[in-house]
């Protein structure tokens, strides 16, 4: 028989389920401000509390725990049923949340409700990625594990690019005139994307379903070696502990805070610091995403002839050199000091409207300033023109919001493009590299932790801390910058060093 | 050749075992500075959100902190020797 028979069927199956996973985690994310406005009013403060639980506890507490809850389900009773099981919960907890009523109508108990059904998801996730990367690299052929698996690596990226495309379709679509279409998004059409999820679900558990077991772990266990006490096996033992931490401090460290800094800070900045329009800053994160995709590929089959090793660390050396440079590009593309402007095509549109039984009113004026290069900057000023005592607000409301010309637009996709890049190098050989780390009846169990730590702590905890920076450092628009160099930098010292490049062939250990 | 290979790999053990050190240090280095910056926030903005957050980066972090001082004991005792 081929080795390579059947191989395409277990990576559809195995990449189908994690993408929606990675979907149903990422909508929740980035859709958090309407959540947060239909579940969590910042007036009550325990459901502002619960808000932040969401956020915090779903991607850095419960993750790791789902790697050793489902981890050692897996290496137990089997790679298949435990990472059926983890789809089925995420696809029920997505599918709720689409159905949870909101504050307004059942008061606290649904920021408790949205609050279990995110923990549910973050439990999920973390015990999802280490099944399918381990069922995929068990069925691999022995030459091709890098190639086979970086299937499985893109699903991460590919779950963003459908969700934000989920999200921009729904957002623009639920009606003729785009505003009447956001505020209905802002009211109940967030659900969709949320429900949307079941149907692909319950694909993706159909196909999972007519799988057979991993052929490996079916050995284990005809023979009855599997392990009967897999946490202990991986974490009490120094021989696996020290892999363990090997695996978390000489790679996927790293690899989190490029991957999250990437794709994530990335669009953050770009919304946040440089101001760019909410759909132009998703698209330019979507058109990036598509073209960098590939070379997971690209870079997981070349990890098959030239080790994993340098790959990951050359994606980690790249991305420590070069991100400083990147990231002032894209202030520099944003900033209007550097274009010229079309002063005579200069828009100022005030508007006034009382507010009820005051006297007073809310005046919004809306400047908008054209430049040469196509760039639109949009400036609203709100303020409260008091009439009794003829004042205004002391400190006006003021939102700037601007659009890139095409060739701007262009150049921040590239320079995106290129963080992704970075992304692939890193992200694309890790799956094998992780699963040729361990033996096979602790292997679930053993890549999940270092994984879910890395990503969801290291990676996790990026823009927030890269934003807490900037923060604490008010004048220096790069300083949140700091923390993915220095993570990246020591994770770079630490693989270059202790890591071996040499491909283990051989799984069935 | 060979004489050349067992210089280096004998010297890149040597450099694991000496580095290991500096694992061991950094993990309680992280430790104090985080819980400083964390004690200083707080300080800063006493409110539940910033309780949290910082709440949550400790009690995540310092297990860490503490694998990391592992690594480095397990380097010094040259378990990461080739």
């Amino acid at each position: 028989m081929s080795p390579t028979k059947g191989i395409w069927k277990v990576i559809f199956a195995s990449s189908l389920g994690t993408l929606i996973e990675w979907y149903d985690f990422y909508i929740f994310g980035s859709l958090a401000t309407v959540i947060a406005s239909q579940f969590f009013p910042k007036t009550n403060p325990t459901a502002a509390l619960l808000s932040t639980l969401a956020t915090f506890a779903a991607g850095f507490i419960v993750r790791p725990f789902g790697a050793l809850v489902f981890g050692r389900l897996g290496d137990l009773i089997g790679r298949k049923y435990t990472f059926l099981l983890t789809l089925i919960i995420m696809g029920f907890s997505t599918f709720a949340i689409g159905l949870v009523p909101g504050y307004e109508s059942i008061g606290f108990a649904a920021p408790l409700i949205v609050l279990l059904l995110r923990l549910l998801q973050g439990l999920a996730l973390g015990g999802e990625y280490g099944g399918a990367a381990t069922y995929v690299a068990e069925h691999a052929p022995i030459n091709q594990r890098g190639y086979y698996t970086s299937w499985i690596q893109t699903t991460a990226t590919l779950g963003l690019f459908v969700s934000l495309g989920v999200i921009l379709l729904t957002r623009h679509f639920l009606d003729k005139d785009l505003s009447k279409s956001i505020a209905k998004f802002n009211d109940w059409g967030w659900r969709i994307p949320f429900l949307v999820s079941i149907i692909l679900v319950i694909i993706s558990i159909y196909i999972r379903l007519k799988m057979k077991e991993s052929p490996l772990f079916e050995k284990l266990k005809t023979e009855g070696k599997t392990s009967v006490n897999p946490l202990k096996e991986s974490f009490a033992h120094k021989l696996n502990l020290k892999i363990v931490l090997l695996a978390l401090f000489g790679a996927t460290m790293g690899q989190g805070v490029v991957w999250y800094t990437g794709q994530f800070y990335a669009q953050s900045f770009i919304e946040n610091v440089c101001k760019i329009d909410f759909d132009q800053s998703r698209t330019i994160l979507i058109w990036a995403i598509l073209f960098a995709t590939p070379f997971f590929i690209v870079f997981g089959k070349w990890s098959d002839k030239a080790g994993r090793k340098w790959i990951m660390i050359a994606g980690m050396f790249l991305a420590v050199t070069s991100y400083r440079f990147l990231f002032s590009q894209l202030l520099d593309i944003a900033d209007s000091k550097n274009k010229v402007e079309l002063a005579e095509k200069k828009e100022v549109k005030t508007t006034i409207v009382p507010i009820v039984n005051t006297g007073n009113s809310i005046r919004t004026a809306v400047t908008k300033s054209f430049f040469e290069d196509g760039m639109i900057i949009s400036e609203t000023k709100k303020d409260t023109v008091y009439t009794a005592t003829h004042k205004l607000t002391l400190k006006p409301d003021i939102k700037i919001s601007k659009i890139l010309g095409s060739g701007s637009y262009w150049k921040m996709v590239l320079i995106v493009f290129m963080m992704i890049i970075y992304v692939t190098m890193v992200y694309g050989p890790i799956a094998a590299f992780l699963v040729e780390m361990f033996p096979t009846k602790i292997r679930y169990t053993s890549m999940s932790l270092p994984y879910h730590i890395g990503n969801g702590v290291f990676g996790g905890l990026t823009p927030f801390i890269a934003t807490l920076l900037t923060t604490i450092y008010i004048d220096n628009k790069l300083a949140g910058l700091m923390y993915p160099i220095i993570i990246a930098t020591l994770c770079m010292v630490i693989g270059s060093i202790y890591i071996n490049n040499k491909i283990d062939r051989n799984l069935i250990d | 050749m060979i004489e050349l290979f067992t210089f280096n790999t004998a010297t890149m053990n040597q450099i694991k075992r000496i580095l290991g050190l500096i694992w061991i240090i950094l993990g309680p280095v992280a430790i104090y500075y985080l819980i400083k910056t964390g004690a200083g926030e707080i300080a800063k903005k006493p409110v539940i959100d910033t309780k949290i957050q910082w709440g949550v980066f400790i009690v995540i972090f310092i297990p860490i902190a503490i694998g990391l001082v592992i690594f480095g004991y397990y380097a010094i005792k040259g378990e990461y020797d080739n």
